[in-house]
């Protein structure tokens, strides 16, 4: 004790100098940029109350039961984006069925097929460009082949097929991070048992990594919903809802989502609807965010209980 | 005993069969990505390079002439391109310094229960879709720039009021739109830099502000650039927040002058433009796919060097 006492007694004159460790707890200039990094923390959660206070008080009026269940009608007199939601489902169900697949299969290429060289890196930087390309490209890109070019017009057939590609690289991803996931053993203990890989990749990886992908899936659905630049030019903007019996011929109609229709009303000055889109996809969003928290939550738990029995496992080899 | 199914041996063709068409189905996926780009990059040139040579490549780049509708029609979109640069350059410029300072925040400052509270938000922020950003940019922030446009510009007369449809309207929901992205990415980034660097800077007496400016942000440097130039992406991608946030002519990009983005100007005009007006239209996108392209590149290259730890 008397030694360190000493030592402080023979540092002291340093101590009068600013850059001594005795006064790094009084640095002004630290406590300014605390405030600065508590300041820029705050924007964040303030603009997410500001927002969603800000659209439910607009709008919350706005939807009613009527709202949602008609279309709008100058004859009936009604105003009513059920035709968009019936759209948006349309489109969101055509790309999943579109992309999933493909998105899952190039990962289970990359993952567990692939052997590290050229044409590998040639598929991540092309599903790396595919993610940074803006959606008004897609848009554009959708208009000229498969609006013209192939026929399609404005249909949402065509934005399907324009955000299939778009949401390609997210699902891939995804499911990479979710394949990357399932321990080495898994595959060794399958193959170690005679199956071949493909039925490998069926009965243990799929299913290990299925939370993963279905997390990816999850966000895609919540990408389709909130996109607008992609389908304004490829969906285009019908807000009808599928005459009885007709509801395949429907795919190659026009049909505007609810993005777009917010965006569509937006630019007409009917800040009423605008506004009551506004909330119903700002309930989405909310949803969508708490299955893929729950998700993952699961995921994390079960992958943890896992890791943890295969340790007592280990131990208790050890012990015999 | 080798004609029954049951065997591991007597099947062993077919297996070996839908073992080569499970591996060429997940081929032919995987390829899909390659496709994708390489018949956008195709169908970009072939549609944003008619009207360049045809108007000339020098008028449509470097004229400031925009005027598709007139009767003597002229093409030039130099405008447009700078409106872009500088609302992108000043929607990073405010946005990357709260970001990187919220992911030192959520990665090195926050007690655990505001942490919850920061990250679930900017969480939410990521998720909400741009329309309703410019929902709110019209509906809020362009009331605000009104008013401040009517005092700033009182009396004058050569000031053409925009009823706060301008630049800086539009850079601040670019600022806000980058946000999650700057955020997230930096934020992992300083999270893996090594603990050690931080445990010997507090030991050798530096305090908690001084670590992590002058240790941790310069050791997740490459991260922290790769962030910024996503957010470089995202906002001069961004076409639905500001086609309404910005006004609707075609302007000098001065801060209360009512502008056009490369996105804005294919998005408000596509509806309408017909022939050579449409054409330029495909040139202003390829234009943007350049920009996009160039940016994709730098990050490769900046993925390469790998966006750690290398100081």
């Amino acid at each position: 004790m008397s030694d360190q006492s000493l030592a402080i007694g023979g540092l002291k004159v340093s101590t009068t100098e600013n850059n001594s460790i005795m006064k790094k707890n009084n640095r002004m200039i630290d406590k300014a940029v605390y405030v600065l990094i508590y300041l820029s923390a705050s924007v964040s959660v303030l603009l997410l109350i500001g927002i969603i206070g800000y659209v439910l008080v607009k709008g919350i009026s706005a939807v009613t039961p009527e709202f949602v269940t008609t279309v709008t009608s100058a004859v009936k007199g009604t105003t009513g984006i059920a035709g968009n939601i019936v759209n948006t489902l349309y489109i969101i169900v055509i790309t999943l069925v579109l992309a999933t697949p493909i998105g899952i299969g190039s990962a289970i290429y990359l993952n567990e097929y692939a052997k590290p060289g050229r044409f590998v890196r040639l598929i991540e930087m092309t599903t790396e460009i595919l993610a940074g390309i803006p959606s008004i490209l897609y848009g554009l890109f959708g208009m000229v082949l498969f609006g013209i070019t192939l026929g399609m017009g404005y249909s949402i057939l065509t934005g399907s097929l324009t955000l299939t590609l778009m949401i390609l690289p997210l699902i891939t991803r995804n499911t990479q991070e979710a394949l990357k996931t399932v321990p080495l053993n898994y595959r060794s203990a399958a193959l170690g048992l005679g199956t071949t890989k493909w039925y490998m990749i069926r009965t243990v990886l799929l299913p290990s990594a299925m939370p993963g992908i279905i997390t990816g899936v999850i966000l895609a659905i919540g990408r389709i919903v909130g996109e607008s630049a992609a389908l304004l030019f490829t969906a285009g903007s019908g807000y009808f809802l599928p005459k009885n019996g007709q509801w395949l011929s429907k795919v190659l109609e026009s049909g505007g989502t609810l993005s777009v229709q917010l965006y569509l009303s937006m630019s007409k000055g009917q800040y009423d609807t605008a506004f009551g889109i506004a909330v119903i996809l700002i309930a989405i969003v909310l949803i969508i965010n708490l299955i893929t928290k729950l998700l993952t939550n699961r995921f994390n738990v079960a992958r943890s209980a896992n890791v943890a029995r295969s340790a007592n496992v280990a131990r208790s080899a050890k012990k015999k | 005993m080798e004609n029954k199914t049951t065997s591991i041996i007597g099947n062993w063709k077919n297996r070996r069969l839908s073992e080569t068409v499970a591996k060429t189905i997940f081929l032919v996926c995987a390829f899909f990505a390659v496709l994708g780009v390489a018949s956008i990059t195709a169908y970009m040139i072939m549609n944003g390079t008619p009207a360049l040579t045809k108007v000339g490549i020098l008028e449509i780049l470097f004229s400031s002439d925009w005027s598709p509708t007139a009767a003597q029609p002229h093409y030039g979109i130099l405008y447009v391109i700078l409106t872009s640069i500088i609302g992108t350059a000043f929607a990073v410029l405010i946005g990357v310094p709260i970001g990187v300072l919220t992911a030192v925040f959520l990665s090195e400052v926050a007690p655990k229960p505001l942490a919850a509270i920061v990250k679930p938000a900017v969480e939410l922020l990521a998720g909400i879709p741009s329309v309703i950003y410019g929902l709110l940019g019209l509906m809020i922030l362009n009331p605000f720039m009104y008013q401040i446009e009517l005092a700033i510009f009182k009396g004058s007369t050569t000031h053409q009021f925009t009823g706060g449809a301008n630049l800086i309207s539009a850079i601040l929901v670019l600022a806000v739109m980058i946000l999650p992205t700057v955020i997230n990415i930096s934020e992992s980034a300083l999270r893996a830099v090594p603990q050690e660097l931080k445990a010997a800077s507090l030991a050798v007496g530096a305090s908690k502000i001084q670590t992590i400016f002058k240790v941790q942000i310069p050791a997740a440097k490459s991260g922290i650039i790769t962030a910024i130039v996503l957010g470089v992406g995202r906002a001069i991608g961004e076409a639905m927040a500001i086609s309404l946030v910005t006004g609707s002519s075609v302007n000098f990009p001065l801060p209360f002058n009512s502008v056009r983005f490369l996105t804005t100007a294919i998005v408000s005009e596509m509806g309408y433009a017909a022939d050579t007006h449409r054409e330029v239209l495909f040139t202003i996108g390829l234009v943007l796919f350049v920009f996009i392209m160039v940016i994709n590149i730098l990050l490769t290259k900046l993925l390469k060097k790998g966006s750690g730890v290398d100081v």
